[in-house]
């Protein structure tokens, strides 16, 4: 198949959970109660808000990952050419990789890095 | 066009167009047959693989030896009632299983099961199944959030942190391995290992690759020792807190896929994919399925393996294996490789 096999397999999956939902529907016993419909907090009722502003660690390792990952995306095309390439592409990157791991090693020193 | 031809089979009594959707219906049919299949198994699997590290006997009793246990779950699971809490996000509470159902599947199209059994063999596949991979943690954060109860939002959110930083270690470590191979597409990858498995080609680099790889790929599949996503005496159940039913099982049976896929990937870069063992079995057609499920089933038990062996990380201690060690290891790893093929010092056959 070519890359029409993308739309077929998500279809397929589409269909597979639209279709298992729709059999679990049919044939699950339905009853209905207020306390069953609370959020689950270890049988307590829930006190506060649950959507709240949520720790800052999280979102320094989400920045810290983007910068990263672009890193990463480059990478991809010159590990596919290396063999071709051989040493421009050896001493090219190795300055790439020089200016990434000051990038990691600032990070470091500034204690991004540092869950706390 | 490569699923052992099905086409030209089904040109041969109807005109190309109802062919070729013929053809798709048949191959999304039969990879969704496998999908639940190895769902199922590979749950009586992980249960029986626990019994035995614990001296126990696991699942016996529906059919020989167990072997339908799951199958009535899962009977179990779509007849259960469908609860859900009023305060939740209804679309995003619903449309998170989609997320990790489809990924899963469209990660589990492009592998090469054996020479003519892959459903779509892209030119870029190993670049698709990270980039396929990390679509995945969506559909987690989604379900998390959605489900408007505190132990969810903590496990997406310790899930999210976790999954994107050992998707650079899983990135990273088979770039490693594409600097050998010179390709992306999984099967001019196995191709290139017919000179030798590429863990044996690469011989240093590619051993401490295989050992980054694995660590970061149980980490990306949220299994212990990295299941704080999901820590059970802290959490309840983590992201999937809300799910029950059938929305629960589609979490569950995409986390064991998942598992599955990472296996699948690493025996597909290091261990030469259906590539029997110096071609021992290489003139008998479809022994290549045999040996990539085989080598991939090795891995999963691997994967089980360290659930047993290794206590559940902090969530500090996880982050820093990930930034302060793998992160730099691979990136002098990747150097150390690209030394070595430049100097042509690789093993070959």
């Amino acid at each position: 198949m070519g890359s029409e096999a993308i739309i077929v397999f998500f279809l397929a999956g589409v269909v597979l959970v639209a279709g298992a939902n729709f059999l679990s529907n049919l044939i699950s016993p339905k009853s209905d109660n207020p306390q069953k419909r609370e959020p689950y907090e270890s049988g307590m009722t829930t006190i506060g808000p649950t959507w709240v502003q949520f720790k800052v660690g999280y979102y320094l390792f989400a920045i810290l990952f983007l910068i990263f990952d672009v890193e990463v995306a480059f990478l991809v095309p010159w590990a596919v050419v290396f063999g071709e390439m051989g040493s421009i592409a050896l001493v090219e990157i190795l300055i790439f990789l020089f200016i990434l791991g000051l990038g990691l090693a600032y990070a470091w020193k500034k204690g991004a890095l540092k869950w706390e | 066009m490569k699923i052992l031809s099905i086409n030209e089979w089904l040109l041969s009594f109807m005109p190309a167009g109802a062919a070729s959707i013929t053809e798709m219906v048949l191959i999304a049919l039969i990879y969704l047959t496998v999908f639940a299949v190895l769902g199922l198994y590979l749950v009586l699997l992980e249960r029986k693989v626990a019994a035995w590290f614990q001296l126990r006997l696991g699942p016996n009793r529906v059919g020989y030896k167990g072997m339908f246990q799951t199958l009535a779950d899962a009977l179990k699971l779509v007849s259960k009632e469908l609860t859900g809490t009023v305060k939740a996000d209804k679309f995003l509470y619903n449309l998170a299983p989609y997320f990790v159902i489809i990924t899963a599947l469209m990660a589990l199209s492009v592998f090469p099961f054996t020479e003519n059994l892959q459903a779509f063999d892209i030119n870029i596949g190993l670049f698709f199944l990270i980039a396929i991979s990390s679509i995945g943690v969506i559909g987690i954060l989604l379900g998390g959030w959605g489900s408007n109860n505190k132990f969810a939002l903590i496990g997406a959110m310790r899930s999210g942190v976790q999954t994107i930083s050992y998707e650079l270690s899983v990135g990273l470590s088979l770039l490693t391995m594409v600097i050998l191979t010179g390709s992306l597409q999984l099967s001019e990858i196995i191709e290139v290992q017919k000179n030798g498995w590429l863990i044996v080609q690469g011989h240093i680099p590619a051993m401490i690759a295989f050992m980054i790889y694995m660590i970061s790929g149980t980490a990306e599949t949220n299994r212990a020792p990295f299941d704080m996503v999901e820590a059970e005496s802290e959490l309840g159940a983590g992201y999937h807190t809300e799910y029950s039913g059938m929305k629960f099982a589609y979490f569950f049976l995409a986390e064991f896929i998942n598992m599955f896929i990472i296996a699948a990937i690493a025996t597909t870069v290091f261990f030469g994919g259906w590539l029997s063992p110096f071609g021992i079995t290489e003139s008998i057609p479809f022994m290549g399925i045999f040996w990539f499920l085989a080598k991939t089933f090795v891995l999963v038990f691997l994967m089980m393996w360290f659930r047993w062996t290794f206590p559940r990380l902090r969530v500090d201690q996880l982050l820093t294996l990930e930034w302060k060690y793998l992160l730099p290891i691979n990136l002098v790893n990747l150097v150390l490789m690209a030394v070595i093929v430049w100097l042509n010092i690789t093993i070959q056959f």
